[in-house]
């Protein structure tokens, strides 16, 4: 039965095609993309309708931040409760802490140092859909991620205020959000513990100067700049200081790559010699002005434009090639936003010839790394960072 | 048998909760519906406790038997769903049937 709301989705056309394919493919998984709309949000690439995961569209990764009702949900569980933000508190305590402390929203305002940082919240899955061979999981995109400028206070500021014991080994997070079954493993995370004490750290209450939007973790959630969005624990409520390894599916068994396949930091606490924990962002691009196929004029200046990001290293370059990847040229870069923000490239065109033109685009960052071109296959379908291409059709 | 009957019921009980909490989230997924066939209605019955059913077909690409049987032993014994032996049967049977890749 179609509902009142997929027919006035319908009316609006709910289908975009999909942008950024990877190369040599015209269209991998032949899926079209079906909005929906979440309350306070507009309408979004719905994969799934509960838990809610919420991908951004191309034409809402345009925008130097992306806007907070544009910004991608991700859930793994399907009790979220709407936080009241007068009686929340954060427990901040542990084995490791000097002592317990509970906090209102207020005291995080009041009696700790306000922080802002711009940074890129990328899914770890983000453009599983992608993947080839595929592999279960969130059928992501390319908009499982965005940019926005996070505000609240360093989370090492809270952690000191308790006392940080010289024990203390990863930092234990929890937020609001449960399972429908008491049996299925709440969503508990940690991090190293000097992850934690590093200054762009926050726990934030702000996203682009507004309120946490209730489906991105209001009224507090975590942000790790240059890691991944599993660390970003919305609806925070508990914070530990623990001396040894936090036992968790979430940890143990979910968000985990072959150790020693991807470059990046390492999660020593959590690691084995066959998997470790997904840490931080690796270095990625994403045509965002024009969508797979779409139509340019011949002879006439285009200009092809997207985004570049990594784990906070900064981007040294993009470069684009229109010769099937033989010969590069540098884009001409944006100016930064912050070095855990995404950078904007542009690249000018002037197509000489009707038909098909196929644009790649790799970035460079300044830690030196750069977009594969081959996928390093992981059974989660993480880290998809392979130089992507756009065919557009000259007419 | 009767106390997966008795953990299902809660768990319907809870799922209400749920529903009413997640607003948006939920709303519209009845429209989501999976193919007919043989134990259709034990794997919807058992797969919405915890999630809408577009998850489903959203996945079938990925999948083949020995990854929905990686999968439904994953929901039973880590996420504890209230499968018992005879129904994970019929509900590996159902998906490897109709929500398979062609290989």
């Amino acid at each position: 039965m179609l509902r009142r709301r997929e027919l006035l989705a319908g009316s609006v056309g709910t289908l975009l095609a999909r942008a950024a394919r990877p190369a040599g493919t015209a269209d991998p998984h032949g899926s079209a993309e079906i909005l929906g709309t979440l309350a306070g949000k507009r309408p979004l690439i719905r994969r799934a309708f509960r838990p809610p995961n919420y991908e951004t569209p191309l034409r809402d990764l345009v925008a130097p931040f992306t806007p907070n009702d544009a910004f991608f949900v991700r859930y793994h569980l399907a009790v979220i409760p709407e936080v009241d933000p007068h009686s929340w508190r954060l427990a901040v305590g542990g084995a490791s802490a000097g002592h317990a402390l509970s906090l209102s929203l207020r005291d995080l305002r009041e009696n700790f140092e306000p922080a802002t940082v711009v940074a890129v919240n990328q899914c770890s899955g983000n453009r599983r859909g992608l993947f080839t061979p595929r592999v279960p999981g969130v059928q992501w995109g390319n908009g499982a991620m965005g940019n926005a400028r996070w505000s609240g206070v360093r989370l090492r500021d809270v952690l000191q205020r308790a006392g940080v014991a010289a024990d203390a080994l990863e930092i234990w997070l929890e937020g609001a959000d449960g399972p429908v079954l008491p049996a299925t493993p709440r969503f508990q995370k940690s991090l190293p513990v000097e992850r934690a004490l590093d200054e762009n750290t926050l726990i934030a209450l702000q996203m682009n100067d507004a309120p946490l939007p209730h489906w991105n973790g209001a009224p507090a959630r975590l942000v790790v700049p240059g890691w991944t969005g599993t660390y970003w624990m919305k609806h925070l409520t508990a914070i530990r200081i623990e001396p040894k390894p936090l036992e968790s599916f979430w940890m143990k068994a979910a968000y985990r790559v072959p150790t020693g396949a991807f470059p990046g930091a390492r999660f020593a606490s959590q690691e084995n010699p066959d998997t470790t924990p997904i840490t931080e962002i690796l270095v990625n691009s994403l045509i965002t002005s024009h969508v797979w196929g779409a139509r340019v004029p011949q002879g006439r200046r285009v200009t092809v434009a997207g985004k570049a990001w990594d784990n906070g290293a900064g981007i040294e370059r993009v470069e684009y090639s229109i010769d099937g990847r033989q010969s590069w040229r540098e884009a001409v870069l944006g100016s930064e936003l912050g070095r855990f923000a995404w950078r904007e490239f542009s690249v000018p065109l002037e197509p000489a010839q009707r038909g098909s033109l196929e644009v790649a685009v790799r970035a460079r960052s300044r830690s030196g790394l750069e977009q594969p071109q081959k996928l390093t296959f992981n059974p989660s379908g993480y880290h998809d960072n392979i130089v992507q291409s756009l065919t557009l059709e000259v007419t | 048998m009767r106390r997966t009957a008795a953990v299902l019921s809660a768990a319907v009980l809870l799922l209400g909760t749920a529903g009413a909490q997640a607003q948006g989230g939920a709303a519209g997924e009845a429209g989501v519906q999976l193919k007919a066939g043989a134990g259709r209605e034990v794997t919807t019955s058992r797969c919405i406790i915890c999630h809408s059913l577009e998850y489903i077909p959203a996945n079938a690409p990925a999948m083949d038997r020995a990854a929905w049987q990686k999968t439904l032993q994953k929901m039973r014994e880590r996420f504890g769903a209230p499968i018992d032996e005879e129904e994970a049967r019929t509900i590996l049977d159902y998906l490897s049937t109709n929500y398979a890749r062609r290989s």
